[in-house]
């Protein structure tokens, strides 16, 4: 990131000379800084996850150890390559992974790469519902904060958004569980549909994966009703903690925008309160919240593991903790390399998106 | 502003500075006498009005009963974190809350109430293992990154910047693995998780505290300081270690909250601590998943509801401590560069 900040920097004091360059010079630059810094980023991220996985011994012992006789456990190692030094298994892994080739889980024999596209759409469509539900909660609740700061509305939100940050995504959905499944059953507590609702999807032509997209491709309706039913509790759950973020950071930006002069002049025109805030002020206030949203998505990807183990929603957090139960760190290892790789371009595009928004950051 | 005095002066905080913020939360009961673990809260405390206030102490006194039940858990619970019946026979699995136990019994016929007060314990010694090892690394590493700079600099950066990028959860699991195999014995579960979190949380002092020594490497007093003759272990030890270091008690309650909610993670998702070995939240919150269901609502409740308080607590004494500081900052930071210059010049 040091190197993305200095070289625009460097940049800036050249056209310096020359001021009326056109800017989109400067982005183009700034975005091709950024994107060969997430070469090393994910270089760095799978050494680290390939040699930390190895520390203990090779994935066979920590998976069949106990299952299998000494002769035996030496022959599937040799028949895997897990004899040889390590170093040269570190390149074929990172030349496997370039070829997109993640591997082969011990557990089960399906190739990891596989696991990754059959289940990662039921994450990707997770987090989205969670976002939906983070924007929805988090911005207008900023707002309302904002403008009432530092009179009971405003504290009590702020409370709020600290017991959404300090309760763990897990327990959340336990609470929501046992309120709308239990107490007072309305809604479906696992999975993400239905059995009839998963048989009919499974006849889907070419399937996206993405349960909603392809309920409104068959155009079933009641199917889609199931489908949303199913993703309102977990995205609840993993939105509301997120929800907490944007709400502190709409808050603390538009009180900052509020006292700007343009929002007095404005005032002075008569543009209605309401109007000030949603529009003028609004729009410089949610700069910052693209700029962390790239932490936001990682957090968000962390804590979908945790609410797909809590809901039985059968995405890639499901299946890590499945196979971190099973001890296949070879699948385990696909699966946090993933997310890495997919949590480091979420950033690439995040700070391009801030860049393009805001000119201030490509300087 | 004698020679002698001079380096009382830059020593005590220096040694307080990391240091300050452990006490004031982790012994914030038993350690009031210490002046260095009074200073940052006691005068927040008086600081504060209002709204503000009540936010501080609603935290302290969160802070302070997690604390107690941490220091005196074999007082506090009834039974034992592993303990399943007594000389008359077991307990019994998912009794409800009443009579013996207050709080009910989990389907593993464990006494509710004791694992949640047990619990505590290791949650205080994971967050204070963690953030003291990873506060040594980082400032460190920080110190030495930033004033160096260099080729060093440069790789501490880039590796810094792509372990910040990880997802938290992801890299604990990794790094659990890593040490312990995924299997947890007594301590070795508290260990292995505490090592974990310390490995996430050294970037994040590391970039707060290089990007102070970058600002502070600039300022005339470190200039005089080589002008001097100091050997470079002197200026970063004695000159840029006391004033990069103000923001650190602010980042380790931001820290400590989020070490609990990591611990929990790793917990919940089976890399907990075995119940045979301590008592642990999100491994006790991980049993009582299958419970939710059969409205057996005792058993994640309870623990749940411990993690929430404490994380609470932590956070509302962070946040009123940024809120007051930021103010003052400034202007003790003036008074401090006055101090340190002339000083300087003398010696």
């Amino acid at each position: 990131m040091s190197a993305a900040i200095s070289e625009p920097g460097a940049e800036a004091a050249e056209t310096s000379v020359s001021v009326k360059k056109p800017s989109g010079g400067g982005l183009g630059r700034y975005v091709l800084v950024r994107f060969l810094l997430i070469i090393p980023t994910i270089f760095i991220l799978t050494t680290l996850v390939f040699f930390l996985m190895r520390i203990t011994g090779d994935p066979i012992t920590a998976s069949m150890g106990g299952r299998l006789t000494q002769d035996q456990l030496a022959e599937r190692i040799h028949a895997a390559g897990y004899d040889r030094p390590l170093l040269v298994q570190y390149f074929e892994y990172m030349g496997d992974l370039l070829k997109g080739d993640f591997g082969t889980a011990v557990s089960d024999g399906q190739p990891v790469s596989h696991i990754l596209l059959t289940y990662g759409t039921a994450t990707v469509e997770l987090v989205f519902y969670a976002l939906i539900v983070a924007f929805v909660l988090g911005i207008p609740l900023g707002m309302l904060a904002a403008y009432h700061r530092d009179k009971a509305p405003d504290a009590a939100l702020r409370v709020l958004a600290i017991l959404g940050y300090a309760t763990p995504v897990f327990f959340a959905g336990m609470i929501l569980k046992l309120l709308f499944g239990v107490f007072l059953p309305i809604l479906p507590v696992s999975g993400r549909g239905t059995t009839q609702t998963e048989y009919i999807l499974s006849g889907v032509v070419d399937p996206t994966g993405f349960y909603l997209i392809d309920a409104l491709r068959i155009g079933n309706f009641s199917v889609v009703g199931d489908v949303l039913a199913h993703a309102v509790l977990p995205a609840i759950a993993l939105g509301v903690l997120t929800a907490g973020v944007f709400l502190r950071l709409v808050r603390t930006n538009l009180i900052g925008t509020l006292e700007q002069q343009y929002i007095d002049s404005g005032r002075s025109r008569g543009i209605s309160e309401y109007r000030l805030v949603t529009k003028h002020a609004y729009r410089p206030a949610l700069i910052p919240i693209v700029t962390v949203m790239g932490m936001q998505i990682a957090l968000m990807l962390a804590g979908a593991v945790l609410t797909e183990t809590t809901f039985g929603w059968q995405g890639l957090g499901f299946k890590l903790a499945e196979y971190l139960t099973a001890r296949d760190f070879v699948a385990v290892q696909g699966i946090v390399v993933f997310l890495a790789v997919i949590v480091a371009i979420t950033n690439f595009i995040v700070d391009v998106l801030a860049a393009f928004i805001d000119p201030r950051v490509r300087y | 502003m004698s020679t002698p005095q001079n380096p009382q002066t830059n020593d005590s905080p220096a040694e307080a500075a990391p240091g300050s913020g452990v006490p004031a939360l982790a012994f914030d009961d038993t350690a009031k006498k210490s002046w260095i673990s009074r200073l940052p809260i006691v005068s927040h405390l008086r600081q504060s009005v209002g709204l503000q206030r009540g936010m501080l102490i609603t935290g302290l006194v969160l802070c302070g009963i997690v604390i107690i039940c941490a220091v005196f858990a074999p007082l506090i619970a009834p039974y034992g974190f592993n303990q399943l019946g007594t000389s008359e026979g077991n307990f019994g699995s998912k009794l409800p809350p009443g009579g013996t136990h207050i709080w009910g019994t989990t389907v593993g016929g464990y006494d509710v109430f004791s694992r949640v007060v047990w619990g505590a314990q290791t949650a205080v010694a994971v967050i204070v293992v963690a953030v003291v090892m990873s506060i040594f690394a980082g400032v460190i590493l920080g110190l030495i990154s930033g004033y160096l700079g260099g080729w060093l600099d440069r790789i501490l950066v880039v590796i810094a910047d792509a372990v910040y990028a990880f997802p938290t959860l992801l890299l604990a699991l990794v790094m659990s693995i890593a040490i312990s195999g995924g299997q947890s014995s007594a301590w070795g579960g508290i260990a292995a998780a505490a090592f974990s979190i310390t490995v996430v949380f050294i970037p994040q002092y590391f970039r707060v505290v290089r990007a102070e020594t970058l600002r502070l490497k600039a300022e005339p007093f470190v200039e005089s300081a080589i002008v001097l003759g100091a050997s470079k272990t002197r200026i970063i030890s004695k000159h840029i270690f006391r004033n990069a270091t103000r923001t650190l008690p602010l980042i380790f309650t931001l820290n400590s909250s989020e070490a609990i909610l990591t611990l929990a993670g790793l917990g919940f998702l089976g890399f907990g601590i075995e119940p045979t070995s301590a008592s642990e939240w999100g491994y006790d919150l991980n049993k009582a998943l299958p419970d939710v269901t059969s409205g057996v609502w005792w058993t994640s409740v309870f623990p749940g509801l411990a993690i929430v308080l404490t994380v609470l607590g932590i956070t509302l004494v962070g946040e009123s401590m940024n809120d007051l500081n930021d103010p003052r900052l400034r202007v003790r930071r003036k008074a401090k560069t006055k101090n340190v210059k002339p000083a300087e010049v003398k010696a």
